[in-house]
């Protein structure tokens, strides 16, 4: 990146606009596929409903049925996942917006700033989201002998693929946002002027 | 140098803070017999706490680490970059110890789990106790990286 050679000035004029749209270009496309991963992680999870009809007895020749269902809503971490991941994808759509529409507005200088710290607060907040998903799934799909909770993933197979499925898009998410958070940091910090160079 | 200072403190309040979040984990520990069941209850059963109790060493760690190098050499956009990854394991850890912690206590009717805190409250307890620990190592983090990142604003030429 131009930030690193500070030795030749008029070298770090002339390459400075060309990997700085460089930079802001591969921001942006991460950003872009992030907002993806972010979106079929929420829309997955939140149309995940699986019901199953059992047979619970037999009254003389007609069964009784009884209807389970298997809703994301019954497992407090999964709400919290569909909310987490759908704050997210608007915070991935807001910055995308900036980033191609927003140079005009600065606010006191703030941008960049203000762009960091709500990368950074969407990453802590989605990080708590996959943290606590991935352990709900895990429980439901291995139990727990000790506190003799069953499986449930035998019985709601689908219910417990599509959730796994938004798991792990959620956390391809959740890496690029920790990459982008980098990147936008990185952009803060102004390259040191050749002036105050020793040489 | 106040805000030195101030990420300085920051810092050892979150060594301090997972510290205490490890060391009453771990201890937490009960034995309940219930119908000539035995209930061993240890914050190993459930991979969630031992993933919890691992990250809080994992940024306990990093906070002391980061304490000693903040002393001798601002490396500021390594360490913000190091701060924002740790917050995100912390902010992790606590939130599934919280999701598993909440099915332990409340259960989950549909699922037909039952709550175990009925019959081993003393564990229950202690394990409320670090997670609110953890709690507090999480927030020390988040409010760290605001401060990084004002410190960060005014060397801006």
């Amino acid at each position: 990146m131009a930030l690193d050679n500070g030795g030749k000035p008029a070298a770090v004029h002339e390459s400075m606009p060309i990997s700085k749209a460089l930079s802001s270009r591969v921001l942006l496309a991460l950003r872009l596929v992030a907002f993806l991963a972010t979106v079929a992680a929420t829309v997955v999870m939140a149309l995940n409903k699986e019901t199953k009809t059992i047979v619970v007895a037999t009254i003389g020749s007609t069964p009784v049925t009884a209807t389970l269902t298997a809703k994301f809503q019954h497992t407090p971490a999964f709400v919290y996942f569909v909310i987490a991941n759908g704050m997210a994808s608007l915070h991935n759509l807001l910055m995308i917006v900036v980033e191609i529409w927003g140079h005009k507005f600065d606010y006191k200088g703030l941008r960049l700033a203000m762009i960091a710290v709500l990368d950074m607060m969407t990453v802590a907040v989605a990080s708590g989201a996959d943290g606590a998903a991935t352990f709900m799934a895990e429980l439901g799909k291995k139990g727990n002998s000790h506190a003799r909770w069953n499986k449930i993933c035998d019985k709601f197979g689908s219910f417990c693929d599509h959730g796994g499925g938004a798991i792990i898009s959620s956390f391809v998410g959740l890496l690029l946002l920790v990459i982008i958070t980098a990147l936008s940091i990185g952009r803060l910090v102004k390259p040191r002027p050749a002036a105050l160079s020793p040489v | 140098m106040t805000k030195g200072k101030i990420s300085l403190v920051l810092r050892l309040l979150a060594v301090g803070s997972t510290a205490a979040a490890i060391a009453i984990m771990v201890t937490s520990h009960e034995t309940a017999k219930v119908l000539n069941l035995s209930f061993n209850a240890k914050y190993s059963n459930t991979s969630a706490f031992v993933y919890f109790v691992v990250a809080e060493a994992i940024a306990g760690g990093y906070s002391l680490v980061s304490l000693l190098l903040s002393c001798m050499m601002p490396a500021r956009r390594l360490v913000m970059t190091m701060d924002v990854v740790i917050a995100m394991l912390l902010s992790s850890s606590i939130s599934a110890a919280v999701a598993i912690g909440q099915v332990g206590k409340k259960g989950n009717s549909h699922a037909g789990w039952l709550p175990i805190c009925g019959q081993v409250p003393k564990f229950c307890d202690q394990v409320t106790g670090a997670l609110i620990a953890g709690f507090v190592a999480a927030a020390v983090y988040l409010i760290l990286l605001l401060c990084s990142l004002h410190s960060l604003l005014a060397l801006k030429p």
